[in-house]
């Protein structure tokens, strides 16, 4: 070609600036801008146009730069958040509106929104919501549930200040600590803080869900690869071959050895030079398959006959769970009416933005490890495993996390990254592509579940069992979690005397299914709550006052006999609905009288939620320490993947030290430095790290006082440079310079650890599972389109016992965030190993399908909880689904019990009830 | 391995006859079927070949040229009968999708789901292939040989669409069936044109996506349709739809539905479309 421009330069105008890069022929903008030009604020999430999170504004239009050759751009002006915040008026009021409003939750999606939100706003003033949600459709966003964008853009488009936020003292809104990098395009996530001469690692993945394999010459293969530094394979791992979460169950291989178990199993990993690397094509790689029958249903891996995918699990049945009490087929026998369903459920991806990402690197005989995360000591203590070093040979040094929920807390790719640090002495990178995160990664676990439920004529609950298999995929991740869990809490929050529950987690040949926001709960509650809509209608009673009248309370012991004396909130969440659950039967009722292809409905659904690990040590540590300048220091180890420990921990540990939280200064998660604060799951960061932060506070209290021999009520005040305590009408000040700091260079240093109070359960599930629960419930109106089977929720009223808000906006915006996702789960999402491997195939909620949400914040305090407070992560979503399958028998008596309700299915069903 | 920006047409197409050449407009499909694999070919961007991009009028119709984005379409001063494409137009993937990519990529990406192809099967739309073998013409219908098969030949470019002018009164209208807002591939679609004259239907066209390999126009439909009172046809609701008008379909399942549901939703919505055609067209012409 004449004009090719193979090493040819590409100029135009970056935020202002000319820039030049001579990019490969074909190269995306996103990478030019990320990697040549350092625009590290536009982020990539899946390179298909499906995410947005990459949106730039070429010549003033959003595209996403992913999909734009960088040659194209050639002397156009190329804007993204980072320039956008400095020089854009729009773009600065987003800023302050954004952080208002929280806006940002993890912050990956945020640049993709905001660049989006600044096109609409030059185009449009003050638009309304749905010009927003027109303008922002092209950016998914999974932490917010998107109302909280939408009022932030429709704010910062009519000009008007938000609202001044609170003190920062327990119970008052403030922005997140955290807040301002997250919307200006300054986060560092896992993909953000390689160095530029980082060597690249890719992993060589199974294609097949069940194959035999052997490798052909990789020598040769390294020899016909310049620049390709390394190959690792299983006989590369110098400590034990293989990762998992739970003792007895770690079971999946770092590099598969022989034989690969799903489709995306890693067999060996390819390191080397960048530019290498792009060239380079997993295709070539040399490896032989040879398929064997893969087992993707349970039904397939119980039957006799089927392959064992493990030594120990007969019949692939990997564990099981089991809570009995009373006699529930007696109570059964003699209850006068009882329902049973069965419901099955599917594989959901977590779906967060942020593909994992990160490096690893030597700092000396170090490995130091820096990705998203969501367990920092639970990836050290997997590679002290995995590389035969101690503890202080590893350090994790966590970046900002775009998004967990829960699969982010196994190990995915630190392993291949430290193996390659120490093998090449240099950094290595790695980012999963989006296809590779949805492959190899946990997912919740399908599940097929028989149920039946009596009751007596009064309402009156009488005999519950359930029997659940859940499909656990290839290896174990958190699948004995879950099968524990659910006979917990697939009574719901009622009170429920004669019972059995027994779960299964059968091993099969798909993705692993592990940890994800409820821990299988979400999946027995569809089959708990459905069936209690249909025991109410066969007792002709009313399904809210139904669930009122069996609600647990305080002095009613739980399915595994536990006795809360206080704290227990579902009734009064329940309650809060009774008005809009009456305004909206009435709007209904209306509806549905003038209209004949649609029909509205409204539904109900009750949770509950243990916080913590059950029955099993579970403990958060907090340091924190005054400083010889004076600065009160906490080093705040629980991850904030967008949830808030990053403010809620400060405003519980302020509160207790007795200061204005905006005067602590923070340290994040690094295992060098901060204590082990657990994982950020089981809803327990805010009750367990919050109790540790609270413990830490009063304790340092307690030492400033003790310096001065001041009364335990009198007042610290922090001045530059100094520490005053007022007690009664007297001032102290504290001689800094007399007091010699430690090691750490803390004058007063504190350490406080709380684990919560369990019991372990008996052989029948009876005992003290958890110290504390949270409760929850949800109303929704949906609208169906009979002909169609389109399903459209027009609104939700959340009640949510929190025991104490400790920050309410980020409790409304964990209520948003968690029913945008049960509404994905209940309509749209359903992962299939090779079919919906991709963000266009596989469905999440967009800024068009989550309708507005009305969060009830109920306060029931907890004597365990900080302050009264309890866990909130996971309650948030595990009433959605039914509440909405609920809403649906509403509006067209047709029940829905396979997921997701998709149009098809939902269609199906309505014919079934005699539909036209 | 090169990167050429095409300046004149005859560029383009010199580059594109050389081996492993490949066109690029939009990118919005190109780096999705290309993924992060290296790519290896050399790529000829024709967005800035002069007269590629916009539509124009000429005698007997419009030209809708090959690198027009749909956000030009939409943007476009263009007479009802356009009310389905430019609706279309908006179902796009996402304005990032529309901002970048082009009528005329969609159609030779040819995916079943192509929002725009209905649309265009309404408004008879003709496509131009240019090469250096010179220029041709035919039929979109003709043009779609399959699910991501096209009769461009190695070498062609889709220079632009040609739309044969329409009766004044025609009115198009469109209804896309997805499982979520935004973002999404169709479950089913259809676009519908009517023209109406003195209260009956002139001139019907109906087309169908997502339901077939290509989609399809409904013969047996328009047929039935023309002379017909549009009162009849709203008093009729969604019996207007025989299922013997459906024939030219055969919807598969796959994640997003089941062959039977496709097959009944493509009913309610060519019933729908229709009667928001009708309604449309009865407000614009009184």
């Amino acid at each position: 070609m004449d004009k090719r421009t193979a090493a040819d330069l590409t100029a135009f105008h970056l935020n202002g600036q000319v820039v030049e890069v001579a990019a490969n022929p074909g190269e995306r903008l996103s990478h030019a801008l990320r990697e040549r030009l350092g625009a590290k604020d536009v982020k990539v999430g899946c390179n298909a146009g499906d995410c947005g999170a990459c949106t730039v504004l070429v010549d003033g239009a959003p595209v996403c730069a992913c999909l734009m050759p960088v040659q194209q751009a050639a002397g156009a002006k190329v804007e993204t958040l980072a320039g956008l915040v400095k020089a854009d008026p729009h773009a600065a009021r987003l800023v302050d509106s954004f952080q208002a409003h929280q806006a940002a939750q993890c912050g990956i999606c945020t640049p993709g929104m905001m660049v989006s939100a600044v096109a609409l706003l030059r185009d449009r003033q003050a638009p309304d919501a749905t010009e927003v949600q027109d303008a922002l459709g092209g950016v998914l966003c999974r932490c917010t549930g998107y109302r909280k964008i939408i009022d932030a853009v429709v704010e910062a488009g009519a000009g008007r200040a938000p609202a001044p936020e609170g003190s920062g003292d327990v119970g008052t809104t403030i922005r997140r600590l955290d807040g301002l990098p997250k919307v200006t395009g300054t986060e560092a996530f896992g993909d953000d803080v390689a160095p530029a001469d980082a060597l690249v690692l890719r992993v060589i993945r199974s294609p097949h869900a069940h194959a035999g394999f052997a490798f052909g010459d990789l020598d040769a293969f390294r020899a016909a690869h310049p620049g390709v530094v390394a190959v690792l394979t299983a006989a590369d791992v110098p400590g034990l071959n293989a990762f998992g979460v739970i003792p007895g169950f770690i079971d999946q291989p770092v590099f598969a050895v022989d034989h690969v178990l799903f489709r995306g199993d890693a067999v060996a990993a390819v390191v080397g030079e960048a530019e290498a690397m792009a060239r380079f094509d997993p295709a070539d790689f040399p490896v032989t398959w040879e398929p064997r029958h893969p087992l993707m249903e349970v039904a397939e891996a119980l039957a006799p006959g089927a392959a064992q995918l493990h030594p120990g699990r007969v019949n692939n049945v990997m564990c099981g769970g089991h809570v009995a009490c009373g006699d529930a087929e007696a109570a059964l026998a003699r209850a006068d009416v009882t329902v049973e369903g069965q419901f099955t459920t599917a594989f959901v991806e977590h779906g967060y933005i942020e593909p994992e990402a990160g490096f690893a690197m030597m700092d000396g005989d170090r490995v130091v490890v820096q990705a998203c995360t969501q367990a920092p000591v639970m990836d050290q203590d997997a590679l002290m495993q995995i590389l035969a070093l101690p503890r202080d040979r590893i350090r994790i040094l966590p970046t900002a996390v775009g998004g967990g929920f829960g699969s982010k807390i196994d190990v995915s790719l630190q392993p291949f990254l430290a193996l390659a640090a120490i093998r090449t002495g240099r950094a290595v990178r790695m980012t999963y592509e989006r296809v590779e995160t949805m492959q190899s990664t946990t997912k919740r676990h399908p599940a097929a579940i028989s149920m039946r439920i009596g009751a007596s004529r009064d309402g009156r609950l009488s005999g519950m069992t359930f029997d659940g298999d859940f499909n656990t995929g290839a290896y174990a991740s958190w699948g004995p979690t879950v099968a524990n869990r659910v006979p917990v809490h697939a009574s719901g929050p009622y009170r429920v005397a004669d019972y059995r529950a027994t779960t299964r987690a059968v091993n099969t040949n798909c993705v692993p299914a592990g940890a994800f926001r409820g821990f299988g709960v979400p999946q027995s509650a569809v089959a708990q709550e459905s069936l209690f809509d249909m025991l109410a209608a066969r007792l002709d009673m009313d399904a809210l006052e139904f669930r009122i009248l069996n609600a647990l309370d305080n002095g009613v012991p739980t399915v595994c006999g536990q006795v809360f004396a206080q704290g227990v909130g579902v009734k009064p969440c329940l309650e809060a609905l009774r008005p809009a659950w009456a305004a909206a039967h009435a709007e209904c009722a209306a509806f549905n009288a003038a209209n004949t292809t649609r029909k509205r409905g409204v539904g109900v659904a009750a949770g509950w939620y243990g916080c913590g690990n059950t029955s099993m040590p579970n403990p958060s540590t907090i340091r924190a320490g005054l400083r010889a300048d004076g600065a009160v220091v906490l080093h705040q180890g629980a991850m904030d993947i967008g949830q808030g420990s990053n403010t809620v921990i400060p405003q519980i540990f302020a509160r207790a030290l007795g200061v204005p939280v905006q005067q602590i200064a923070l340290i994040g998660a690094d295992t060098d430095v901060t204590p082990d604060a657990g994982k950020t799951s089981a809803s327990r960061q805010t009750f367990v790290t919050g109790n540790a932060a609270r413990l830490a506070g009063e304790a340092l209290r307690k030492a400033v006082l003790a310096q001065v021999n001041a009364s335990p009520d009198a007042t610290i005040t922090l001045t530059p440079g100094g520490v005053t305590v007022t007690d009664g009408a007297q001032d102290f000040t504290l001689d800094l310079a007399r007091l010699s700091p430690n090691a750490a260079g803390y004058l007063l240093e504190v350490n406080e650890t709380y684990d919560p109070p369990t019991k372990p359960l008996d052989k029948n599930g009876q005992g003290e599972p958890y110290a504390q629960y949270g409760y929850a419930a949800h109303l929704v109106v949906v609208e169906v389109d009979i002909p169609l089977g389109r399903v459209r929720p027009l609104r939700f009223v959340a009640a949510h016992d929190v025991g104490q808000a400790i920050n309410p906006l980020l409790v409304e915006g964990q209520v948003h965030g968690g029913i945008a996702q049960g509404l994905g789960m209940a309509l749209m999402e359903e992962y299939i190993p090779h079919r919906t491997e991709n963000l266009h195939d596989y469905l999440i909620p967009t800024i068009g399908d989550v309708p507005p949400i009305e969060t009830l914040i109920v306060e029931v305090p907890d004597a365990h909880g900080p302050y009264g407070a309890k866990g909130l992560g996971e309650h948030v979503l595990i009433p959605t689904a039914p509440a909405i399958l609920n809403a649906i028998a509403d509006a067209t008596g047709a029940r829905i019990t396979q997921l997701p309700a998709t149009p098809a299915r939902v269609r199906a069903a309505l014919k079934e009830v005699g539909h036209a | 391995m090169g990167y050429l920006v095409a300046a004149s047409l005859s560029e383009a197409l010199d580059a594109l006859g050389q081996p492993d050449a490949a066109v690029i407009a939009g990118g919005t499909d190109w780096f999705p079927a290309q993924g992060t694999r290296p790519f290896k070919g050399d790529l000829v961007d024709i967005t800035r070949v002069p007269g590629m991009r916009g539509i124009t009028r000429d005698a007997g119709g419009w030209r809708i040229g090959g690198a027009t984005t749909w956000t030009d379409l939409i943007r476009a001063d263009l007479p009802p009968a356009f009310d389905g494409l430019k609706s279309a137009a908006r179902e796009v993937g996402s304005i990032q999708i529309q901002n970048a990519g082009t009528v005329a990529g969609n159609l030779c990406n040819a995916s079943p789901a192509a929002d725009g192809v209905p649309p265009l099967l309404t408004l008879g739309a003709v496509v131009e292939l240019a090469s250096t073998r010179g220029i041709r013409r035919m039929a979109l219908s003709e043009f779609l040989k399959g699910p991501r098969q096209t009769a461009r030949m190695p070498g062609e470019v889709l220079t632009a669409l040609i739309i044969p002018d329409l009766p004044d009164g025609a009115q198009g209208a469109f209804l896309k069936l997805g499982a979520r807002h935004y973002l999404v591939i169709s479950i089913a679609m259809v676009a519908a044109l009517v023209t109406l004259d003195r209260g009956r239907i002139a001139q019907a066209a109906v087309a169908v996506g997502s339901c077939s390999a290509t989609a399809q126009r409904l013969p047996a439909l328009e047929a039935d349709l023309t002379g017909r009172k549009v009162d009849d046809l709203r008093a009729a609701g969604t019996g207007i739809i025989l299922p013997a008008h459906l024939a030219p379909l055969a919807p598969i399942a796959d994640v997003r539905g089941s062959a039977d549901y496709r097959m009944e939703a493509a009913a309610t919505l060519c019933a729908r479309a229709l009667h928001m055609a009708i309604e449309q067209g009865e407000m614009a012409h009184g």
